[in-house]
């Protein structure tokens, strides 16, 4: 486990409770409430009663984290990039109070990221996150057999498995250890967490938060032969993923055909997050004359066009800080695999510059610096 | 484009370059009448750094046969850094063309050229006018579902 933000005497502590994981996170976050710890809780709740959907919500009432209470902050659905909400929330400045924020690795990773595009920043903001087995596509977040599916993901975590029926995404995310928190909640590969459950309490400020909770510190090495063996399939997968994709511009134009052009993975791209986007913007109009001269330059044209220049274009502004969350492909209206062809993009952008976003707020975004000698071979 | 057959094929090169070296090495050289083949079209920018990507792109997806970014030598920035982060603007773009195996990653040049130097702008644009016009045209001018 990497070090938190605080002061470095700080030792990272483990602590395991005699209760089930479900029960040791709401209780912490009761106790945080409780206490005047923090202010508000934001976190995953019910929307609705009979159809249950999920979103991102701010808890002040303890009482929201009871066990039958409208939080369900480990729930496996993710309706927005809690990284994102996070920059929203900060954007503007420091919080007057503590927040605690229940968030994944790949949500984490991002908030890190914004947060070197100056777009957040970690004061007050108290970041609890947890090992991941992936989420379930959201568009099934409705469906009325949300139980039955939340009960098989809980069998499989135990066992080091991800379901067949979570994100593709996530089937091929091999960074689900997170890495940052304040307290890190082990799920992946633990056994019996109906009963037992082990928190990483990784900075000083996580341990004070956890003062409240009952239970015996452990110590022992902290990765599990399932977290090993996982990161070996989930990796065999991410290959599969990759080396389906479409590649050379055929490739990307039958790939991108069935763009509607809502932009909706841009919108839900957490590492997006200008105001205006330059697809959005003026600049990317045209003009009845621009159609009439493409016309006559190739005699067709696609409309509305750009579909790949926006593609093209988004990777290349945001494919070194893609932490792989998925959500791009989540809402696709038009089913492309977005987050693959960008994964498979981000991969190799980021391996050109020895980067992974996310795994270190000090560490600089590739564009934003230089060295004087590198790349010699790029200009001739 | 205009219907062009192999023998008088003459690509169109969209050139970004900078004010303060090769543009003005690309004006000496056509004072000094040094002869070059006519394809690259000139965009002034005021630093290599100064080309987005997105400049990239549009040149390529409307037609462009190649793209050229000139800017001042390492070290001899009017800015003293864009150049270095136009290079690794320029990494970052190869390794997307390379990585989605588009023929882009070959039309695609960044050039050190200082503003003494009229004949290796020459030199340049000679030897990516040849390498431009044995890949032939761009693929992409033909496509219709951009």
């Amino acid at each position: 486990m990497p070090e938190g933000a605080t002061s470095s005497a700080f030792t990272p502590e483990r602590l395991r409770t005699n209760q089930g994981a479900e029960e040791t996170v709401r209780q912490l976050l009761r106790s945080l409430l409780q206490s005047g710890q923090v202010e508000a809780v934001l976190a995953l709740g019910k929307t609705g009663t009979e159809e249950r959907g999920v979103a991102y919500s701010l808890f002040t009432e303890p009482d929201a984290f009871a066990m039958d209470g409208d939080a369900l902050p480990l729930l496996p659905f993710m309706p927005a990039n809690g990284g994102g909400l996070l920059s929203r929330l900060t954007l503007g400045g420091a919080l007057a109070r503590p927040v605690a924020a229940v968030i994944r690795p790949c949500e984490l990773r991002a908030f890190i990221e914004l947060m070197k595009l100056n777009q957040g920043g970690l004061d007050n903001v108290v970041l609890i996150s947890s090992t991941c087995a992936g989420v379930y596509p959201l568009g099934t977040a409705v469906n009325g057999n949300l139980d039955e599916r939340v009960s098989s993901y809980w069998e499989g975590m135990e066992h080091g498995e991800l379901d067949e029926a979570v994100r593709p995404t996530c089937r091929a995310c091999e960074s689900f250890i997170p890495e940052g928190a304040d307290i890190t909640v082990a799920l992946f590969g633990e056994e019996d967490l109906d009963r037992q459950c082990t928190l990483y309490l990784n900075t000083e400020r996580g341990a004070a938060l956890a003062q409240r909770l009952e239970g015996t510190t452990v110590t022992g090495n902290s990765e599990r032969a399932a977290i090993e063996r996982s990161k070996g399939e989930r990796d065999a997968f991410r290959q599969k993923l990759f080396a389906g994709v479409d590649v050379g511009m055929t490739g990307l134009i039958h790939t991108f055909g069935r763009c509607i052009g809502c932009h909706g993975c841009k919108t839900v791209c957490p590492i997006c997050y200008c105001q205006l986007c330059h697809f959005d913007s003026h600049d990317c109009e045209r003009e009845p004359g621009y159609y009439e001269g493409e016309l006559r330059r190739k005699g067709g044209l696609r409309v509305p066009p750009d579909t790949v220049f926006f593609q093209l274009g988004r990777m290349a502004h945001m494919a070194l800080s893609c932490v792989g969350c998925g959500m791009c492909s989540d809402v696709c209206p038009a089913d492309i695999p977005v987050s693959t062809i960008f994964s498979k993009v981000a991969a190799s952008a980021q391996a050109t510059f020895d980067y992974e976003p996310g795994r270190d707020l000090a560490e600089e975004i590739p564009l934003r610096t230089f060295k004087e000698e590198e790349f010699a071979q790029v200009a001739t | 484009m205009e219907e062009q057959t192999e023998q008088t094929f003459s690509p169109t090169i969209v050139g970004f370059l900078c004010n303060w070296c090769t543009y003005a090495a690309a004006d000496s050289a056509g004072v000094a009448r040094m002869k070059m083949p006519p394809s690259v079209m000139v965009v002034r920018v005021m630093c290599s750094g100064r080309v987005d990507p997105l400049f990239v792109l549009t040149a390529f997806l409307r037609g462009a046969d190649g793209v050229l970014i000139s800017g001042c030598w390492p070290g001899q920035c009017h800015y003293q850094t864009g150049n270095l982060q136009a290079r690794r603007r320029t990494a970052l773009l190869k390794s997307i063309f390379d990585t989605l195996e588009l023929e882009m990653s070959d039309r695609f040049r960044l050039s050190w050229v200082s503003s003494s130097e009229a004949p290796r702008f020459v030199r340049v644009v000679k030897e990516f006018d040849r390498e431009i016009t044995d890949l032939g045209p761009s693929p992409i001018q033909d496509e219709l579902f951009l």
